[in-house]
């Protein structure tokens, strides 16, 4: 046999085994990457959600209702009416 | 030639290696064969059950609800996740110590739990608790009791509650908006499910993802023209005035009279959308856009702006209005103090009946109609909110001279609080009258001219009239302001027809600042009950706080700042010496009075 009708083939059976190692390879982190694609989602929502509770609860602490009771009641303010005569000396 | 070498004798292969290789063949076709039998016949329910484990699911992507906000951004309605807690009751009955766990959890009588649970055993879906924070859910799943599951959910929560609740409206228990904005702006606010096809492995985890995906179309939000500081101001005002006067009910807003922006609406009886059992009652009624009433004295401006328009009339006109009561007809026309001879302003502001019929028979019933008809009292003002009520102005060619007079002084028409707030806002925006809106961004239709800028001043010149010492309105007045306004008392109309003598509607509408007015406010106090009914004594004072809070608020400068008595000060935050300076009505200070 010529030596050189060999090398073909074996070329071509080590090109077969290393493209099958690169799928093996390509499908885990492909894998991989869809795992984290799932875990980020995940994150993207759990923020969502705690966005949502974050806005929720700041509208509550600054509801007008709330501020107007602090206001007038713990720091005893009202609000500017009129001109208040404070004394009747400068 | 290479004859030379010998052919080779071909050797007769023995016949039993011919017939072993087909054997080997056939076997292997017959093994091939049997074994494609097995999977498909014999195996199949088998594997396709095992196929479907790892099957390729459709997973949808839920798209999440849009906020409302008010101008600023302040959130009126928000979405948040929530966990309703559902059981199968048979099996969590079956470990005692974890219903009486759960129930403590959810603060329920354990006892009562477990009865509502045997009550419900043959079911095989039961919500045992309200939607939750998912906090909360998670901590009551960590109980592992046997059968309880969690089914996760969007809430509308409503951060503003009753101060905003009749405008916003709500959701029902499966998100679709059922009143006010919600519904309204349903189509935008919705969005739409995206979906996603993707394998998944029997844990349930996306082990692939095929890339053939819709996304999910989150809802838009939607910003109102609303200002939640002065709605809650007007709210909370309002709330005070109703109470303090025993009425039934009550109204207010406050709109931009250039843009032609709605900066609160409020009515009472109010409710709070957060509340689910309050949303059935009276109080969802937004009255301000969804009722109607008659408009009584309100309309008087209108109808001498259309007087001074058609020329008939002079700002300087003198009316004869003795001795205070007029027969048109059948109809006696009745001023409660009579005036004598007064002149335009003074007939508004002492709120004649008598010179008010007058001016209406002396230019006709067409020009009363068309007049109103400018203002837009006989058109929908388009704000947008679902349920508007239509206005209800009978064409003059059916008006008698009865008709026509009592139309003169806003009898036998109704209209809508909006109504008079947007033919109010021509008047001060110098006869421009702007589309009324409630959602900002919207296609703004240009506004459309109702009279003349000089007949509007002229009516506001002689509306600054009701807001003095002379007129019905002075309690309306708010100190550094110069206001335009008008007052009315409407009798009610009773079930039996005609008119109540003791049911009436106390309302008061105005302009401020008087010279360029920015802000346009009405307020309606529904069957006062504490004595006075006058709008100007009713409903002004609530006028007042809200108008002078809602300029303070939105910077607008005074415009008549009186020179500050000699020897006291001003407090801090009112208005400084600087500020009067500039406004022409006081010398920079000298060093003496600045000290």
């Amino acid at each position: 046999m010529k030596r050189g009708a060999m090398l073909l083939p074996m070329m071509l059976s080590v090109a077969v085994v290393t493209s099958a190692l690169a799928v093996i390879r390509t499908k885990h982190e492909n894998r991989a990457l869809v795992n984290e694609l799932e875990k980020l989602r995940g994150e993207q929502t759990r923020l969502d959600m705690e966005w949502a509770q974050l806005q929720l609860e700041e509208a509550t602490l600054s509801h007008n209702a709330r501020v107007d009771r602090i206001a007038r009641e713990q720091l005893g303010m009202t609000e500017p009416r009129d001109y208040v005569i404070i004394g009747d000396r400068p | 030639m290479s004859g030379a070498r010998p052919n080779p004798v071909a050797e007769p292969v023995a016949q039993w290696r011919r017939w072993l290789v087909l054997g080997l063949l056939s076997l292997g076709a017959a093994t091939v064969v049997g074994r494609a039998f097995q999977l498909q016949v014999l195996e199949r329910d088998f594997l396709r059950q095992e196929g479907n484990k790892r099957h390729i699911r459709t997973m949808l992507i839920p798209a999440h609800r849009g906020a409302i906000t008010d101008r600023r951004g302040e959130p009126l309605a928000l979405s948040a996740p929530v966990e309703s807690l559902w059981a199968v009751p048979s099996a969590l009955l079956d470990s005692p110590q974890h219903v009486t766990a759960l129930a403590k959890l959810l603060n329920k009588n354990p006892r009562a739990f477990e009865k509502f649970l045997t009550q419900r055993k043959d079911r095989k879906f039961v919500y045992i608790s309200d939607p939750l924070p998912p906090a909360d859910a998670q901590r009551a799943l960590s109980l592992k009791a046997p059968g309880v599951f969690s089914e996760p959910a969007y809430a509308r929560y409503y951060p503003a509650g009753e101060v905003a609740g009749q405008i916003v409206g709500f959701t029902g228990r499966d998100g679709d908006g059922l009143e006010g904005i919600e519904k309204a702006q349903e189509t935008l606010l919705s969005g739409k499910a995206g979906s996603r096809r993707v394998i998944r492995d029997r844990q349930g985890r996306v082990v692939d993802d095929t890339l053939e995906s819709v996304a999910a179309a989150s809802g838009k939000d939607v910003q109102l023209t609303i200002d939640l500081r002065i709605q809650y101001l007007a709210y909370r005002e309002l709330k005070a005035a109703v109470a303090e006067n025993k009425a039934k009910g009550g109204l207010i807003v406050v709109a931009d009279s250039t843009t032609g922006e709605i900066l609160a609406v409020a009515s009472q009886p109010g409710f709070n959308p957060n509340n689910p059992p309050e949303r059935r009652s009276s109080g969802t009624r937004n009255r301000a856009i969804v009722d109607s009433f008659e408009p009584g004295s309100t309309v008087k401006p209108l109808l001498v702006a259309q007087a001074l328009e058609l020329g008939v009339y002079q700002p300087t006109s003198m009316i004869d209005t003795t001795p205070g009561t007029y027969k048109v007809g059948a109809l006696t026309v009745r001023d409660v103090h009579p005036q004598g001879v007064v002149d335009l302003a003074k007939m508004l502001a002492k709120s004649s009946n008598v010179g008010a019929a007058k001016v209406g028979l002396t230019i006709g019933a067409e020009s009363v109609w068309s007049g109103y008809q400018r203002f837009g009292l006989g058109e929908p003002v388009y704000s947008g909110f679902p349920g508007e009520s239509n206005p209800l102005l009978r064409h003059y060619s059916e008006w008698g001279q009865i008709a026509t007079a009592t139309a003169s002084y806003g009898y036998g028409l109704s209209v809508n609080a909006l109504h008079l707030v947007r033919a109010y806002a021509a008047l001060a925006n110098d006869g421009l009258m702007p589309h009324l809106r409630l959602v900002q961004n919207e296609q703004a239709t240009p506004p459309q001219r109702a009279v003349s800028a000089q007949t509007a001043r002229n009516v506001r010149k002689m509306l600054e009239g009701v807001v003095s010492p002379d007129g019905t309105g002075i309690r309306a007045a708010i100190p550094g302001y110069r206001v335009s306004a008008k007052t009315g008392t409407v009798r009610k109309v009773s079930e039996t027809g005609g008119y109540h003598g003791d049911k009436h509607q106390s309302v008061f509408i105005g302009m401020v600042p008087a010279e360029h007015p920015r802000l346009v406010g009405l307020v309606m106090i529904d069957e006062p009950g504490a004595g006075a009914y006058y709008g100007g004594l009713v409903a002004g004072p609530v006028f007042s706080r809200v108008m002078q809070g809602a300029a303070r608020q939105l910077q607008i400068p005074p415009d008549d700042m009186p020179p500050p008595p000699p020897r006291t000060m001003a407090q801090p935050g009112t208005a400084s010496p600087v500020q009067l300076a500039q406004h022409g009505t006081l010398p920079p200070p000298s060093p003496e009075q600045a000290r």
